[in-house]
């Protein structure tokens, strides 16, 4: 790892302050992702800005049909807490299949999603929740937010602080993971609201995205079957030592099927 | 440089350090707490695992600038004495270690478990360990070890 500046700033205001200043700042939340970057010298910033004692980062609330997740809340939290549970249930059940527990307990939303790792959780249950990211300066729709690989739509200094996710009527995550990093090979996260039905995909792709032809066929049927004869095509999938394009396809299929039973038989909570 | 100040196994720690400098490496080379051991230096193997503030972490993946002001145990800080801790004691009771290298982590998870469920299930166990590997001994006598240390614990109070 190369040497590099540390700042503890104490405000939102004072840590893009001192990132602007920077000849090339780089924010760190838990670091769980971004460290094994600095080992690999992927990321050699000038300046390292630890987001750790900005107060009101971290914490969750329910805000009427909202469940508001603090940017620097810990993945064990959405794991663990009954507020969570209670209001998106496989919101915490994806969390607490993520990675394992030592990492859990630092790894922070904020940082995962900005991040963005194509293989990563959290993305699809924001894209199909249809949550919005709040920064220090602006609102940003999980659909603009989520750009490519390891890339997002967040602007040069822009600091994650909150996520807000609508509470569904129902939802579910099924993931086909990597047995060894946990990570989905093929995850597919179903949510439906108000008759609106959403299925986002990680893993299969270089970024997360939506499956709008399933999601035209569950909204007219909420049922496994209705989207038993839907295949994506295999063009532009992934292809990696863990699966071929056509592989992943397939996965897409089976795993969609499974995440409409397990919604379709876990209304909302009271 | 930048200068920490973290409370490891109760005693405070003050120390000027380069910030690239990791918690596993502050606490090997500057304390010289060689008991937390660096096997995959990846995020995988869990044989860096100390508590902070009662939470499980793997060291390698955190700057000691990270844990400024945090409590820090590692298993230098439980034998009373020559006193194992229970759950040490049920690792050697039960067999549940032959080289021994990633016992440190696999007791620092497993008290972090206990802590958050006195009576843990198989289930538990095995689902609180996730972040540990063992290329010895087959994980059977390490759930057996964490079970019995457990109700060691639960015994003791």
């Amino acid at each position: 790892m190369d040497d590099f500046n540390y700042h503890e700033p104490r405000t939102l205001a004072e840590a893009a302050v001192v990132l602007h200043a920077a000849r090339n700042g780089v924010y760190i939340a838990g670091g769980m992702s971004l460290i094994p970057a600095l080992k690999h010298r992927r990321v050699r910033p000038s300046d390292l800005i630890d987001l750790r004692l900005i107060d009101g980062l971290a914490g969750i609330r329910r805000e009427a049909d909202t469940l508001v997740i603090g940017a620097m809340t810990k993945h064990a939290d959405v794991a663990g807490l009954d507020i969570v549970r209670n209001s998106i249930p496989d919101l915490a059940r994806l969390v607490g299949e993520m990675a394992d527990p030592s990492v859990r307990n630092r790894a922070t939303l904020g940082g995962s999603i900005a991040h963005a790792d194509p293989a990563s959780d959290y993305p699809p249950a924001l894209l199909a929740l249809e949550a919005i990211i709040v920064t220090d300066t602006r609102r940003i729709a999980a659909a603009e937010f989520f750009t490519g690989p390891f890339t997002t739509g967040l602007r040069k200094g822009e600091i994650i602080t909150a996520v807000n996710f609508p509470i569904p009527d129902n939802a579910a995550y099924v993931k086909f993971a990597n047995v060894a990093s946990r990570y989905a090979i093929v995850g597919v996260f179903v949510a439906r609201r108000a008759g609106k039905v959403c299925v986002a995909v990680t893993g299969a792709k270089p970024c997360v995205f939506r499956f709008g032809e399933m999601e035209r066929a569950l909204e007219n049927s909420f049922t496994p079957d209705a989207i038993k004869a839907i295949v994506m095509s295999a063009q532009g999938l992934t292809a990696d030592i863990h699966g071929t394009p056509e592989y992943r396809a397939h996965l897409i299929g089976v795993m969609a099927q499974r995440a409409v039973a397990s919604a379709a038989a876990k209304p909302r909570p009271a | 440089m930048a200068r920490v100040s973290i409370k490891v196994n109760g005693k405070d720690e003050a120390c000027e350090i380069k910030p690239r400098t990791l918690l596993v490496e502050f606490l090997r080379d500057h304390l010289g707490l060689t008991g937390t051991h660096v096997g995959c230096d990846t995020t995988q193997c869990g044989c860096c695992i100390v508590l902070i503030d009662g939470k499980a972490v793997n060291s390698c993946t955190m700057l000691a600038v990270q844990a400024n002001g945090a409590d820090v145990t590692t298993i230098e800080g439980l034998a009373d004495g020559g006193k194992l801790h229970p759950m040490q004691a049920a690792f050697r009771e039960h067999h549940a270690l032959q080289c021994g290298f990633c016992t440190p982590g696999f007791i620092m998870s497993a008290l972090e478990l206990v802590a958050k469920k006195k009576n843990p299930t198989e289930a538990d166990i095995r689902y609180g360990l996730l972040g540990n590997m063992c290329r010895c001994t087959g994980y059977e006598n390490i759930i057996k070890a964490v079970k019995a240390g457990a109700e060691a614990m639960a015994r003791v109070g």
